[in-house]
């Protein structure tokens, strides 16, 4: 008995092992561990020995059979994965060929420069407001320190709207410049204050290079109690660094704005030539960034505010020339020709 | 402002490099825009003396020029008509770089044989050197100029070109700068004297002077000189005067330039003998009251012009250009002499109706001092005695209507720390004010009484004060600090984030962002704008057609984007804007709202291997357009809708919660033609952002239920005309079905005409137990039937 289960053991496992077709497993495991295979008619055979070699030749049978099974199991997954691998092998793609593309959309360089900057002075406590593009004159000059008739006024050529008040003036105009933002902000809240006001300006001006008649400022207004100029330096420089990077130099000089005093003009070294002096920076090595300065008292006290107990300082800057700054971009009517092939680029 | 660094020495000194000077100027908000140095490139040219000039023996108009240049004596041939013994002239040894007199570039002066006689250098003119225009002979230079030395070192000369801010009139005088230089370097301030003797006949005998509309004019000086000798001026006043960009014309009227260059206050120098009744009137002019002035332009006078007049016509457009009769001429003899103040607001209106604007307007526009008339006054006629052999009348006119009082300042110490943050002590102020030409002096030991001088209008309150000690000792010397006032509580900004998370969504579904004008025109308006929504604001003084109205609509700019961009692509375009619309309001501002548009056609996806995609169509753009919404839990229903601007089947009204936010289209072809858009079709949509606002909730979390859901396919046929989307919206709503998709859409073959066919797959769920198929059959065939008798659909077999 033991001898014929070796035999069936050995001759089995020696076909399997030639196998290597699915269906001729299935032929094997038939002529082996089917009714009528020759694992089954062996141990048939069990029943009929004596009693005392029954229990031996039964463990002995079943044994085999399990290593028959377990075999048959092995060899079809090994031969599965032959059959499979080899359909992977002829399934072969050029992996160099593009992928499915997606369409690219990106913000507009300007916007992206807003929200940089913007976000800057959020981490420092300030919030975003907007505010109207058409002003009344008041907020857009008067208030702002400029009556009519100031010889500062010709710092910004106006677009009025065709509507005259009753008394035959044009009150109207398209804001010059962010500034009546800070009058309205102040008018409707008691200070602290501490705002940053993006928005589009508008300046009857020839279009070239440098200037557009249409553009984007960004308005910075702090006021409490106990802000100093040294404030206004501190915050501003944290600002520039952010933005233009660690390395940069910057400069703080007197400047003037009818709405601040002291004025400030913030210049950072010109990354071109470091500082040499070039073409960027016509030579003076500096780049201006913005015009800031401690409000005037008189815009203060226009508002409601006392400029005895209260102080603070307000800035003004183009993004669209720090984007210009930033990535070398020499036109800025390239921001509104909307050519895609520029957009894209940022 | 051109600033001679050689004429500014004469009031203050400093040995301040001039990049140095420069850059202190500019830190101190005295910008200076660009430094010219003259005579840099006179290599090779120095001062020499004619000793004498014979003829040329082969030439008529040549002569041989001997010239002695102190260590050796040099002949030249020279044809400069000018030219005589005696003189002190430049003298261009061989290898000087000089202008060529007839094209403008420079070249080396290389020896030459003229008409047989060898010639090793040239006696030169104010051109060749770079100086000037001048070609008619050479420069003749003074008779002290020193012989031998470089030309250089005798008239080379520095020029800063200063951008001056309105507010420092000042610094539009040589004066005003040196008192600036004066703060930096610590050194004084020379100012001219000014003596002169008069005769005997007291000017208010001769002239009288009647202002009219005192309001604008505040004073007004003059002096009466006669026996006036005319002739050039002298050269260091004629090198000053082309340093400064002035073109020298003759002694008086050279000397009203000088020196409105050096106090920064305008003055006229009438003829004298011209001024019809020995008056002078100063008012209004009349309505269209004709004057010719010097520019030679006949000009018509309003109300609201200033004007000097005689006792008949006109003589000046007061405080901006004299009037052509009254004019300095070669033989002017008596000049009656203005020095006068007028109300900046009228120079500054006249200035830009008139259309003319001079360096006496300049200055005037930005508001002077009266105090600084007379100073200016006195100077002029002192020149006019010592260069003109003048002869002042006794005294001077003097109508003073306007007189103002300077105010002495009050600077408290605390208000120094309180706005720079630093400290500033008494003594260190005190001393930077009187550098600056301040008066000031301790009224108690905290406080600093500061009363500006005449030439700085600008100074007005103790912030002016304190900008003036920042300023001078530097801002780049106070701290760098962080404000610790306490963070304002901020209010939620609901559409600034709106807008943000809007723009972000496009991006992501790739369309890219554009920026377009919200001005344009009247045509464009015409041709896109919804019609009812916004009237339109006009800008009284548009730079064109193009930009004349604040834009109703976004879909003009859009379109024009489109077309721009079409062959920039290989496949589709698709752009957006977050922009303003505009619409005109009653005697108030115009209102103005924020609007999402977007515009998509062309091929779906871009060009690839992987075949062609399909074209960008209605759907699309409502397919994005639900996205955004529907990222604010926002559902919205659309109604087809007309607009003339958009394909008259495929425009749609997009509603929310009853209220129009929107609209949704293809653009009508004939408008893309307009455009001259080739692509076809072009989807467009807008959004009215704000509208949309109140609807954005966050949706309450709803647990995800264990019981299955059971998917039913429904086909059935409705008239063609039936909106799928009420179909959807009933199924939608029918108990037990949380999910339906329209998955197929069909008319055609075995389709009755007039009908469609639509097929749409509903998902079944309760959530709180499993429903059995017996319940889904029941309420499916209530659906159904409630479907037949609603629209009349019929179960599709």
């Amino acid at each position: 008995m033991q001898e014929q289960l070796d035999d069936i053991r050995r001759k089995a496992l020696d076909e399997l092992a030639q196998i290597s077709n699915v269906g001729d497993l299935d032929e094997w495991r038939v002529n082996h561990l089917g009714r009528n295979g020759s694992l089954t008619t062996v141990l048939r055979q069990v029943g009929s020995l004596a009693p005392d070699e029954r229990k031996e030749a039964g463990a002995n049978g079943n044994k085999t059979k399990t290593l028959l099974e377990t075999s048959l199991e092995k060899r079809t997954e090994e031969i599965t994965n032959l059959v499979l691998e080899e359909k992977l092998k002829n399934d072969r793609i050029d992996v160099t060929l593009p992928g499915t593309p997606l369409m690219q959309g990106r913000m507009h360089p300007t916007m992206q420069t807003i929200q940089e900057i913007t976000n800057a002075f959020v981490a420092m406590g300030f919030q975003i407001l907007e505010g109207p593009e058409v002003e009344w004159d008041y907020y857009n000059f008067e208030a702002l320190n400029i009556p009519p008739g100031h010889p500062a006024r010709d710092m910004w050529n106006t677009f009025w709207v065709d509507y005259e008040d009753k008394d035959g003036n044009r009150p109207m105009l398209l804001r010059t410049h962010t500034s009546p933002m800070q009058v309205r902000t102040m008018e409707n809240r008691e200070p602290p204050v501490r705002v940053v006001i993006p928005g589009r300006c508008y300046r009857y001006e020839a279009t070239d290079a440098t200037h557009e008649s249409s553009f984007f400022q960004i308005e910075g207004l702090t006021v409490g109690e106990g802000i100093t100029f040294a404030d206004l330096k501190g915050t501003l420089y944290e600002f520039a660094r952010r933005i233009f990077g660690m390395d940069r130099q910057i400069r703080f000089r007197c400047d003037y704005f009818p709405f601040v005093e002291p004025g400030v003009d913030m210049s950072i070294d010109c990354f071109n030539c470091q500082g040499k002096g070039c073409r960027v920076c016509s030579s003076t090595g500096w780049i201006e960034i913005m015009g800031a300065g401690m409000v005037h008292p008189e815009v203060l006290r226009r508002v409601g505010y006392d400029p005895e107990k209260y102080t603070g300082f307000a800035f003004g800057m183009g993004p669209e020339r720090i984007a210009m700054l930033r990535h070398g971009i020499e036109d800025i009517r390239l921001f509104y020709s909307n050519d895609i092939r520029f957009l894209q680029q940022f | 402002m051109r600033v001679s660094l050689k004429w500014l020495k004469e009031y203050v000194d400093f040995d301040l490099a001039a990049e140095d000077l420069a850059h202190r100027l500019t830190m101190a908000g005295i910008e200076v825009g660009s430094i010219e140095q003259i005579g840099q490139d006179w290599e090779n040219v120095y001062v020499g003396h004619v000793t004498s000039v014979d003829t040329h023996p082969n030439a008529d108009r040549l002569r041989l020029a001997t010239v002695d240049l102190g260590e050796e004596k040099i002949t030249v041939v020279c044809g400069a008509p000018n030219i005589a013994p005696k003189q002190n002239i430049a003298f261009a040894k061989i290898g000087a770089l000089l202008t060529d007199s007839d094209t403008g570039e420079k070249s080396r002066l290389k020896a030459a044989r003229i008409r047989g006689i060898q010639s090793e250098g040239m006696v030169c003119s104010e051109r060749e050197l770079g100086l000037g225009e001048d070609h008619s002979g050479i420069l003749v230079l003074p008779e002290d100029a020193p012989i031998g030395i470089p030309l250089e070192t005798y008239m080379g000369d520095i020029i800063l070109d200063l951008d001056v801010t309105p507010n420092r009139p000042d610094c539009f005088g040589m004066l005003g700068i040196a008192w600036e230089v004066a703060a930096i370097t610590g050194n004084p301030v020379n100012v001219p004297k000014n003596a002169f003797a008069e005769t005997d006949t007291p000017i208010s005998k001769r002239v009288s002077v009647d202002i009219m509309d005192p309001d604008l004019c505040l004073r007004y000086t003059a002096t009466l000189i006669d026996d006036l000798k005319i002739g050039p001026s002298p050269v260091w006043m004629q090198q000053r005067l082309i340093a400064a960009g002035f073109r020298p014309i003759n002694n008086l009227v050279d000397i009203t330039n000088y020196v409105m260059m050096e106090y920064g206050q305008p003055l006229h120098a009438f003829d004298f003998s011209t001024l019809t009744g020995g008056k002078v009137i100063v008012r209004r002019g009349k309505t269209n009251e004709p004057m010719t002035t010097l520019d030679g332009e006949e000009r018509t006078l309003s109300t609201d012009d200033l004007i000097i007049a005689d006792a008949e016509h006109p003589v000046g457009l007061a405080g901006i250009i004299g009037g052509g009769p009254s004019e300095v001429t070669e033989t002017t003899t008596s000049v009656l002499l203005e020095s006068a103040t007028f109300a900046h607001t009228a120079i500054r209106r006249t200035s830009s109706m008139q259309r003319v604007r001079t360096e006496a307007s300049l200055r005037f526009e930005k508001g002077l001092n009266p105090e600084l008339s007379i100073q200016a006054l006195r100077r002029a006629t002192e020149l006019f005695v010592n260069l003109a052999d003048g002869k002042p009348a006794k005294g001077y006119i003097d109508e003073y209507p306007g007189m103002v009082t300077i105010e002495p300042i009050q600077l408290g110490k605390n208000h120094i720390k309180r706005v720079l943050g630093i400290e500033i002590s008494i003594e260190e102020a005190l001393s930077i004010f009187t550098r600056l030409g301040l008066q000031a002096s301790t009224t108690n030991p905290e406080t600093i009484e500061v009363k500006p001088p005449f030439w700085r209008s600008d100074l007005a309150i103790p912030e002016d004060l304190i900008e003036e000690l920042a300023r001078t000792i530097g801002y780049d010397v106070i701290p760098i600090t962080l404000p610790i006032s306490p963070f304002p509580s901020h209010e939620p900004d609901p559409m600034g984030d709106l807008k943000n998370q809007i723009r972000h969504l496009m991006i992501g579904a790739g369309l890219q962002e554009i920026i377009t004008y919200s001005l344009v025109s009247e045509e464009m308006l015409n041709l896109t704008a919804p019609e009812n929504l916004f009237t339109p604001v006009r800008i009284w003084n548009p730079q064109s057609e193009e930009q004349e109205y604040l834009r109703t609509t976004l879909r003009a700019n859009l379109l024009k984007t489109f077309s721009l961009n079409q062959r920039n692509v290989e496949s589709g375009l698709k752009l957006f804007e977050i922009g303003r619309i505009y619409g005109k309001r009653d005697n108030e501002l115009p209102e103005e709202r924020e609007i999402l548009a977007a515009i998509l056609g062309g091929q779906r996806s871009e060009l690839s291997w992987q075949g062609e995609d399909r074209d960008i169509d209605f759907f699309d753009a409502k397919g994005l357009l639900e996205h955004i919404l529907g990222h604010f839990n926002i559902v919205a229903t659309f109604e087809a809708a007309q607009d003339p601007v958009f394909h008259p089947g495929r425009s749609a009204v997009i509603i929310v919660e009853n209220t129009p936010v929107g609209h949704l289209a293809e653009m009508h072809p004939n408008l893309n033609k307009k455009f001259e858009i080739d692509t076809e079709p072009v989807a467009y949509f807008e959004l009215d952002i704000e509208a949309i606002l109140p609807h954005i909730h966050d949706g309450n979390y709803q647990p995800a239920t264990r019981f299955p859901a059971v998917v039913r396919d429904l086909s059935f046929i409705v008239d063609t005309e039936t909106p799928s989307g009420s179909i959807h919206e009933m199924i939608r709503t029918f108990p037990s079905v949380v999910s339906v998709v329209l998955f197929d859409i069909y008319s055609g073959d075995q389709i009755p005409s007039g009908k469609k066919s639509c097929a749409f797959r509903v998902m079944y769920q309760n959530p709180t137990r499993t429903l059995t198929d017996d319940e889904v059959d029941i309420a499916q065939r209530q659906l159904l039937e409630k479907l037949q008798r609603e629209i009349g659909a019929t179960l599709r077999d």
